[in-house]
């Protein structure tokens, strides 16, 4: 009896350890492909999973199993999905500031055959930019986003003023118009929290005030004049009361959040706060919200600089060790495919560039009833987006420059001080 | 022809080797999967420290030596990090300590409600880190936050102040938002140990006539030093260690005045991609950690006096 009790434990032991091998197996009937993707701009979830179960009505042998999480953490999970085994992911929305990282960690399927003509040539190259390096294609464009100007109309109307600014300069004189008439306390927001959002819209005061980056010989130029001219600025117009000083702590989503209460007049963001500021269960300001071009310097436009925005595209790419490339590209195809792209444009317009031409732009206009306004602004602001450096190293040289816009932003160190900094760690970066 | 010796009759195992046996043959499995998901990743982490590993497939990595911790420690951010994250250990661990200390007191002593008291305070220590920060970042919201909301109810501000943007008050109210969610844990582990003192002891020196104050001071604390060293190296260890109450209220702004030394670990580990570094880093908070333990076995742990 004791012996008969033994064995059946040792065997109950085997059964568990086997039985939970035994759940790794594939779904019997076709494969299961796992994408992450973001939940903040572009598609909602919901829009997302709803032409996933659409793909799957087509394709009955793939089963899509979409992950959400936030775009700050869209990153990490890649790194760690690509060091797991089986590997966690067979895709991902890849932002445009990371594919030199992902290439040079083997993680991306170099999907260069797979790319279609159709999809070279109508595609706008802008896109394909984006994941292509060296001559090879590294994923399938999926959204084409820029950082927008928004503002309320009906506070601008309500102190008196007729047309949104178009310099920065007088972005500052309308704020202060608003401010004294009691409108709303601080009439701007921005994302300028310890995170990427920060590089962003400084990128688009950067480029809009004649400055860059990099100098010609690839040597950090961000803390040159032009660079400490655009955070002394950022500074003041907190210290005059102008910015939202909760803007230190912002990131996209709780700019959005401000603006729909209300509570500002201006606000830098990407597409998705438009679509929203309509939303009745979201917002207090539907009907409210306009888009205009994104000012830019004085200096800026007096040099010929006409527009300003940053680039914030993303794309979706094959994982070098998904078991299913060939279901995943399938899927990809579909999620980017014009028809999809076209009825889905509400918050996310399409990467197809003969959308926006002839009898497409037409149907395009008439798809949703955001797109009479969001195609004019999109086609408006696009073409003077501003990339971020294409390096490896980026997230840690962000880092550092997110670091000495708080600082500066904070009264921690000047802005002369705080960007040299910067820059030195540029420097050392590149030379690692 | 060699003589064929009888075979040798087999050792029969007693009852309670045969038990031993069992046990060994049921335990392994588990044993082996726990010594495969602790003991091998502290030791690849270990090896890992040594070189300079970036993140991907196939990358090559370069051994180092101890350049990756020589790196660290020559490295002035590395040195502020410490520095910062001392401060919140510190004052965190002082305030749950102090009012735990207080807490565990009041429920001692019995008073009206104390079993609600006692019940209550389970609740914040139940609420997972993440969903506290969540919660105390919504508290700290300049624009829609319950603090200011109060305040200005209040009278005490004219204007919403934008907290979590003021470089001193940041890791203050991250502390605040620590303390609430676990100086629950140090108030039970001292409440237990309150409950099992001999009450003949301050009843003798009530006697005697020593007032609240002396008994609590000169009989209660001393019988109750194994409960307050075991609460201690649990929170100092844990504080020092404290990542993700940060990650989600300040993500370590502004400018970094809440960077502490386990996010600027996942910092080098994940976003930056340099593990080798990561690693170290690990290694170095084991360091200080167990460095710390140390010191407060050293001078709390007297098992003679409390015997």
């Amino acid at each position: 009896m004791r012996t008969l009790n033994k064995i059946t434990l040792v065997a109950l032991a085997l059964i568990i350890v086997f039985g939970v091998v035994g759940c790794q197996k594939k779904q019997a009937g076709g494969v299961v492909i796992h994408v992450l993707t973001m939940d903040q701009a572009g598609l909602k979830p919901a829009e997302i999973d709803q032409i996933a179960r659409e793909f799957e009505t087509l394709n009955p042998d793939i089963k899509v199993s979409m992950e959400y999480v936030g775009y700050d953490y869209v990153h990490d999970k890649i790194v760690t999905g690509m060091a797991a085994t089986p590997p966690g992911y067979d895709a991902a929305m890849i932002d445009v500031i990371w594919p030199d990282e992902f290439i040079k960690s083997g993680y991306l399927l170099d999907v260069t055959n797979r790319v279609t003509a159709d999809m070279k040539t109508n595609m706008f190259p802008a896109s394909w930019n984006g994941v292509t390096r060296n001559g090879k294609i590294y994923g399938m464009p999926w959204l084409m986003d820029v950082k927008y100007f928004i503002y309320n109309k009906d506070i601008l109307s309500k102190a008196g003023i007729t047309a949104p600014p178009t310099t920065w300069e007088e972005l500052v004189d309308q704020a202060t118009t608003i401010k004294q008439k009691g409108l709303v306390e601080f009439p701007i927001m921005w994302s300028w929290a310890q995170k990427e959002a920060v590089v962003c819209d400084f990128t688009v005061l950067l480029f809009g005030n004649g400055g860059a980056f990099l100098d010609t010989s690839g040597k950090p130029a961000f803390n040159n004049e032009k660079g400490v001219q655009v955070l002394t600025w950022m500074k003041k117009t907190i210290d005059d009361g102008l910015t939202n000083p909760s803007a230190i702590s912002s990131i996209e989503p709780d700019v959005e959040a401000d603006f729909l209460a209300g509570k500002s007049a201006f606000a830098v963001n990407w597409l998705f706060q438009y679509s929203d500021s309509n939303d009745s269960t979201k917002s207090q300001i539907v009907g409210q919200a306009a888009f205009a071009p994104m000012p830019v310097f004085a200096a800026g436009a007096a040099a010929g600089i006409k527009g300003s925005s940053v680039d914030g595209s993303s794309s979706f790419a094959i994982m070098a060790t998904s078991r299913y490339a060939d279901q995943t590209w399938k899927f990809l195809t579909y999620l980017a495919s014009n028809e999809v792209q076209m009825k889905y444009s509400a918050e996310m317009l399409p990467v197809w560039q003969n959308d926006f031409q002839g009898d497409a732009l037409a149907k395009l206009l008439a798809a949703t009833p955001n797109n009479p306004v969001t195609v004019p602004a999109f086609q408006a602001q696009f073409p003077y987006a501003n990339e971020r450096p294409t390096v490896a190293y980026y997230n840690e040289a962000s880092a550092a420059l997110q670091l000495a816009i708080q600082e500066a932003l904070t009264g921690v160190k000047t802005p002369q001080q705080a960007l040299d900094e910067a820059a030195a760690t540029w420097v050392s970066l590149a030379g690692k | 022809m060699a003589a064929i010796s009888p075979p040798r009759p087999r050792r029969k195992l007693s009852l309670r080797q045969q038990d031993v046996r069992t046990g060994w043959l049921l335990v392994i499995p588990a044993l082996l999967v726990i010594l495969g998901v602790t003991l091998w990743p502290i030791i690849y982490t270990f090896i890992l420290s040594f070189y300079h590993a970036p993140t991907g497939l196939n990358q090559v990595r370069t051994f180092v030596g101890l350049g990756n911790y020589l790196e660290m420690i020559k490295d002035r951010t590395f040195w502020e990090t410490i520095g910062r994250t001392m401060y919140f250990t510190i004052v965190s661990v002082s305030l749950e300590m102090v009012l735990g200390m207080a807490i565990a007191q009041l429920i001692h002593s019995h008073p009206w409600g104390w079993r609600f008291l006692r019940f209550s305070l389970i609740i914040p220590w139940a609420v997972p880190t993440i969903v506290n920060g969540a919660m105390w970042r919504w508290i700290y919201s300049a624009d829609f936050g319950a603090l200011n909301g109060l305040l200005m109810q209040l009278g005490l501000i004219k204007h919403y102040v934008p907290w979590l943007t003021l470089p001193n008050l940041a890791m203050p109210l991250v502390i605040l938002a620590d303390v609430w969610h676990t100086m629950p844990f140090v108030a039970l582990i001292l409440q237990a140990a309150l409950a099992t003192l001999p009450i003949e002891l301050d009843e003798a020196a009530a006697v005697d006539g020593a007032n609240a104050f002396q008994r609590f001071w000169q009989i209660r604390l001393p019988l109750l030093r194994p409960a307050i060293l075991v609460a201690l190296i649990a929170r100092t260890v844990d504080a020092f260690r404290v990542f993700d109450i940060v990650y989600i209220i300040t993500s370590s702004g502004p400018a970094n005045r809440t960077l502490t030394i386990t996010y600027l670990t996942y910092l080098n580990t994940f976003p930056w991609g340099n593990q080798g570094i990561g690693a170290s880093l690990s290694f170095l908070i084991s360091i200080f950690t167990i460095s710390m333990a140390l010191i407060f076995i050293r001078f709390l742990y007297h098992p003679e006096e409390t015997q």
